[in-house]
């Protein structure tokens, strides 16, 4: 406990060899918590305090203009025996994981596949289709979208050249949620990067091999390369089906905020938005959040589980 | 697959094989009509914003036979109070704030995880790892209760401060991977020079990083730049919006006049971001293939 020797130690005795442990030890120990006092405050006033006090908000009815009071499961009662919309949202946003994270994963792969080669230009190529991934979730972006599928858009111009009586499809609810599916599969260059990666990590000599026995593409692809890359796979699914729940930006703005037509685009996160800064009910928000965490965290959890079906670890042997 | 042994000597491997220029030509033409869709929407927004209004809607071409500055000069003072100019500074403000205040708690705390010895260290570590995947939404109702607590509605610090405090733990984790692969006989020779843990952190460990540095920099500009949400909940006046929220006023504007100026400010939104693509540009794709990093 003498902070002073065991600080002056080191530069008075630093050179000796037969310096005894502890009081070095005690100083690195308190060193680490000086270092870490800044992520100490913001885990306790920005992470961990909000969310403990988030979970007491959501067993409350809460407005900002007077204190929260407690009514129990009201909120979470509410949610799934009395709020059609709420339900609804969920469903748009499961519909959305469910499409956008494989169509945009299996685009990914498939460019990464045919990307990779030791050729002039890949790496031109790589980046060129990275871009999306940085510009994607902008409302820049957004904003191109609602024109370019909107009413007389480029879209619509296009398919009518080829005489297809194309709707506008910003506005019509039965497509307006492709929309968004399309943008995010359109930012299919993040894992397309990271599946190549992976796939300059398989060892050339087992395609040789393969190649040797006379494999076919498709049984090179799936005997191959399907189980080397499974690791990289997997890591994009989790990462990919996580962000999607919480896709929010484009929503809002292609739908003006609303999530429409028709609620066709409420996504969770945007009927969250409405409840918790539209309508001030703060503690139903808060319980849709923690719906929200819980249900990622399920859900993680089973991929997880099922990784375990067909995710393939070299280091097992 | 039979005929495909007979015809293929096994000597040969496949990968190996020299491609004719066939090929070669096929799969570069590939590439190229692959990139001219996947950036199409983009050099849309580029050529729109040049398009007289009479062109803008309807028309598919990505350029025009007459190009105008017309939707620049309508779009920076499409607000009747304020220009785009200041949606561009009070961006670069918050953008810059986050780069800083990332810089200095993820290093910070990464120095402590990567390199100190303390109790509790690799549950702390855990702790930091977990919070990567916490939907922000869980924390953003609390977090503006307490930020108007503070008076911060309708400022920046909401935006800002807490980068001070080490919560973008994914940059935390970044540099903890970095700094674990920076030998470590360099802090012990320090530390027998007399070098306390801050010296070691400031004089031998932050320079070694800078790879690592620039990555979070880069990241945390271009996300911070695009990010819209926490902008559309904490800044109120038209003043005090950033980029993002600017662009979302647009939104509300639905006659095809508004068209022009909209994609000319979007067009203008991106350019920051497009230029540090161009700059960067190798290392933005290896950070985001090694590390996962999103766009």
């Amino acid at each position: 406990m003498t902070a002073t020797s065991a600080e002056t130690l080191p530069r008075a005795t630093g050179e000796r060899a037969g310096r005894p442990g502890p009081p070095r030890r005690r100083r690195t120990g308190r060193a680490g918590y000086a270092f870490l006092v800044p992520w100490f405050a913001g885990l306790a006033l920005f992470t961990l305090g909000p969310m403990a006090f988030s979970l007491y908000l959501s067993f409350t009815d809460y407005s900002l203009l007077q204190s929260p009071h407690w009514v129990g499961l009201t909120n979470y009662r509410t949610m799934f025996g009395n709020d059609p919309r709420y339900l609804h949202s969920v469903g748009v946003t499961l519909r959305y994981v469910v499409f956008a994270v494989p169509l945009k994963l299996a685009v990914a792969l498939a460019v990464a596949l045919l990307l990779n080669r030791r050729r002039r230009g890949t790496g031109l190529y790589r980046a060129a289709y990275y871009v999306p991934s940085l510009l994607g979730t902008s409302v820049a972006v957004a904003l191109a979208w609602r024109m370019m599928y909107g009413d007389s858009g480029t879209v619509q111009t296009l398919l009518g050249k080829v005489g297809v009586n194309a709707p506008d499809f910003i506005h019509n609810p039965t497509w307006a949620l492709w929309t968004l599916v399309l943008l995010a599969i359109w930012q299919f260059g993040a894992p397309m990067v990271i599946f190549l990666a992976g796939l300059k990590q398989i060892p050339a000599d087992l395609y040789d091999a393969a190649a040797v026995d006379g494999a076919s593409w498709w049984a090179r692809f799936r005997k191959v390369t399907v189980p080397m890359l499974s690791p990289v796979l997997f890591f994009n699914l989790v990462l990919e089906t996580i962000h999607s729940f919480q896709a929010f930006t484009p929503a809002y703005i292609i739908s003006g905020g609303t999530g429409g037509p028709a609620d066709a685009t409420l996504f969770y996160t945007l009927y969250l938005y409405q409840k918790g800064f539209g309508d001030f009910q703060f503690g139903y928000a808060s319980a849709m959040a923690w719906v929200l965490l819980a249900v990622v965290g399920i859900v993680t959890a089973i991929l997880f589980r099922l990784s375990r079906l067909w995710v393939f670890y070299g280091d097992e042997g | 697959m039979a005929e495909q042994v007979l015809d293929r000597p096994a000597a040969v491997p496949l990968r190996r094989r020299p491609r004719n220029l066939g090929r070669r030509l096929a799969w570069h033409a590939g590439a190229l009509v692959g990139v001219l869709v996947v950036l199409y929407p983009v050099l849309w927004m580029l050529g729109t914003s040049f398009k007289p209004a009479a062109e803008v809607v309807s028309s598919i071409a990505p350029w025009t036979a007459h190009p105008t500055l017309h939707n620049f000069a309508d779009g920076w003072t499409a607000n009747p109070n304020v220009t785009f100019g200041r949606f561009l500074i009070n961006s670069t403000i918050v953008a810059v704030g986050v780069v800083v205040g990332n810089l200095i708690g993820c290093s910070l705390t990464a120095y402590a995880f990567a390199r100190l010895k303390f109790r509790l260290r690799g549950l702390f570590f855990a702790v930091t790892v977990m919070t990567i995947l916490l939907p922000y939404h869980v924390l953003i109702i609390p977090q503006y209760v307490i930020f108007k607590q503070f008076g911060w509605i309708n400022t920046f610090l909401p935006l800002i401060v807490p980068k001070f405090l080490a919560t973008d733990a994914f940059f935390v984790f970044l540099m903890v991977q970095f700094m674990r692969g920076i030998p470590r006989e360099l802090d012990e020779a320090a530390s027998l020079d007399g070098c306390g843990a801050w010296r070691t952190y400031w004089r031998i460990v932050l320079p070694l990083c800078r790879p690592a540095l620039v990555t979070t920099s880069i990241f945390s500009f271009i996300w911070t730049w695009n990010d819209f949400f926490p902008q559309l909940i904490y800044l109120n006046d038209t003043d005090k919006y950033t980029v993002p929220r600017g662009l979302s006023l647009f939104v509300d504007q639905t006659s095809a006049a508004s068209y022009g100026p909209m994609m000319a400010m979007s067009m203008l939104a991106m350019v920051p971001v497009l230029l540090f693509f161009l700059a960067f540009q190798r290392l933005l794709v290896e950070g985001a293939a090694t590390t996962g990093l999103k766009g």
